[in-house]
């Protein structure tokens, strides 16, 4: 046991923490229109309270717990937090409790499902989201984290690599927005009448909150304050540069004018890409994968979707998806063991690892995927994912929640 | 008695102001307002997408004069607002049936300033 890394893990769980409410909360409440803004904030919020218990009750289990014996999930031997106490586990993280290693992974439980909010943001009954999120969760972070991450856990033998969570997190939730936004339909008006952000420096907060929670996502995944998570903050800070400015060139060139929506949008596309290769790629490389990341995600972002139409409301498949799949290749070409010697040559070093992270790229998106397709279907079934048509004109803050963000008169 | 109701830029405003009161009108109401003229909108992009003809900030004011006030107050606004170019806005005369001071009930003329 040392009292430095339980401290830094501990101290790290706090700041992932702060990546859901406000960071992503304000990130995405800025960008809706101001009779959504509400439905935004409280969706985020209630996902904390929601899948925290769903995470100490079964979720934690279902994840990390003892495999089941076919590395698709784990067992419910550590269900309401049995076994999961003040000593280390070394499995997992020999140096600090076993619960700080649970609580710190309730974190990123929490986050995930929260991105997908971006997808279906302003259309979704409250509790038709209610459902599906504790169902997606159950059904599809659990058996994805104890794949990648669980001891036992199928791709995890395989040497599939994924520091932060870049697949299990990021393309993981992505791809299930895309299916979401598809499955739900456009917003009303969509490509008709303009869409505009409603506050733009709510989302540039938040966007910068994001920043700041993620040293602790991307360096606190090296569960010990060592050289490892030195490595991680580094490139987590240096891809997420690169990605902010290239994106702002592009706009530069595209449009005249740089704009500070993008250059957020850039960086957090930046942090995307850099979660699953932190703590295996030099600073160096961590620019090129910023780089790139900028320009695939402004292509799906600004050129893909417009072309195919699916209104993905605020691009969490066009960031968060096509940004995670991305940096799950990139682990694949600029891994290094001179970097982390528990990790593994990519291509660009001699080695082979491009091709556990090809199929972990493949597989995990597909599987998330299919598996929101049924749950949405199900929840649908039963009680109707979309609101009413005019629930969805009036706005979700007066019908959802019976509040407003904003008074007119005092 | 009449109604004046300027359209101007919001960066005129403070001289606008500026002239009024020089003319011995001090009494206004403004409002932050959204319109489009000849100087049509403005595009915006949002992670590149474009949102064409946006309407444009004004500021509207709201006078209430009488008859000797009408032409000075004319002079102040045209003189303090214009800078040449389209867009600098409009100003609608319309006649005023009354006006009450609501603290005292006066009534016409006498209530307006």
């Amino acid at each position: 046991m040392n009292t430095g890394d339980t401290a830094w893990v501990l101290m790290s769980t706090v700041l992932v923490f702060a990546m859901t409410i406000p960071g992503l909360a304000f990130f995405y409440g800025g960008l809706v229109r101001r009779k959504n803004v509400l439905s935004i904030l409280m969706q985020c919020f209630i996902i904390m309270c929601v899948i925290s218990l769903q995470w100490v009750l079964f979720g934690y289990s279902l994840s990390f717990g003892p495999d089941t014996g076919q590395g698709i999930i784990g067992s419910l031997k550590w269900a309401g937090l049995n076994n999961v106490g003040g000593q280390p586990n070394g499995d997992y993280a020999a140096t600090i409790p076993h619960s700080v290693f649970m609580i710190f992974q309730c974190m990123f439980a929490v986050i995930t499902p929260a991105l997908m909010i971006g997808a279906f943001a302003e259309r979704m009954k409250f509790s038709a989201f209610l459902v599906f999120t504790i169902l997606w969760a159950t059904f599809v972070y659990d058996p994805l984290a104890h794949w990648v991450w669980g001891t036992g856990g199928w791709m995890r033998n395989l040497g599939g690599l994924d520091f932060a969570g870049g697949i299990v997190v990021h393309a993981s939730s992505g791809v299930s927005a895309l299916v979401l936004c598809v499955l739900l339909g456009k917003r009303l008006g969509y490509q008709k009448t303009p869409f505009r952000p409603h506050n733009l420096p709510f989302t540039v907060l938040g966007g910068a909150l994001l920043w700041f929670g993620w040293f602790g996502f991307n360096a606190g995944s090296a569960l010990a304050a060592n050289d490892l998570a030195a490595n991680a903050f580094i490139t987590t800070h240096i891809a997420t540069a690169a990605a902010g400015l290239t994106w702002a060139l592009i706009e530069w060139q595209q449009h005249g004018k740089p704009t500070i929506l993008g250059t957020v949008t850039g960086a957090v596309a930046g942090l995307v890409a850099i979660t699953p290769a932190c703590g295996f790629v030099n600073p160096m490389n961590a620019i090129f994968i910023g780089i790139i990341v900028a320009f695939i995600c402004y292509l799906a972002v600004a050129v893909i979707k417009a072309k195919l139409g699916y209104d993905d409301a605020l691009d969490a498949f066009g960031v968060h998806g096509v940004g995670g799949i991305w940096g799950t290749i990139a682990v694949g070409l600029f891994a290094e063991k001179a970097v982390n010697a528990a990790g593994a040559n990519g291509l660009f070093f001699g080695g082979a690892q491009l091709w556990p992270q090809l199929i972990m790229a493949v597989v995990a998106p597909l599987f998330a995927g299919v598996m929101t397709f049924i749950i949405y279907k199900l929840v649908d079934a039963v009680m109707c994912v979309r609101v009413k048509e005019k629930d969805e004109t009036i706005g979700l803050d007066l019908t959802q929640q019976s509040e407003a963000a904003y008074t007119v008169i005092e | 008695m009449k109604y004046i109701i300027a359209i101007i830029q919001p960066h005129k405003l403070d001289e606008v102001m500026t002239a009024l009161e020089k003319a011995e009108i001090p009494l206004v109401t403004v409002s932050n307002v959204l319109g489009r003229g000849r100087q049509k909108g403005v595009t915006e992009v949002y992670r590149g997408t474009k949102e064409v003809g946006s309407l444009l900030k004004k500021v509207k004011l709201e006078i209430a004069v009488n008859e000797e006030f009408v032409a000075p107050a004319l002079e102040a606004i045209t003189g303090s607002a214009s800078t040449g170019e389209v867009g600098d806005g409009k100003i609608f005369i319309l006649d005023l049936q009354e006006v009450i001071r609501i603290s005292t009930g006066e009534r016409g003329g006498i209530a307006i300033g």
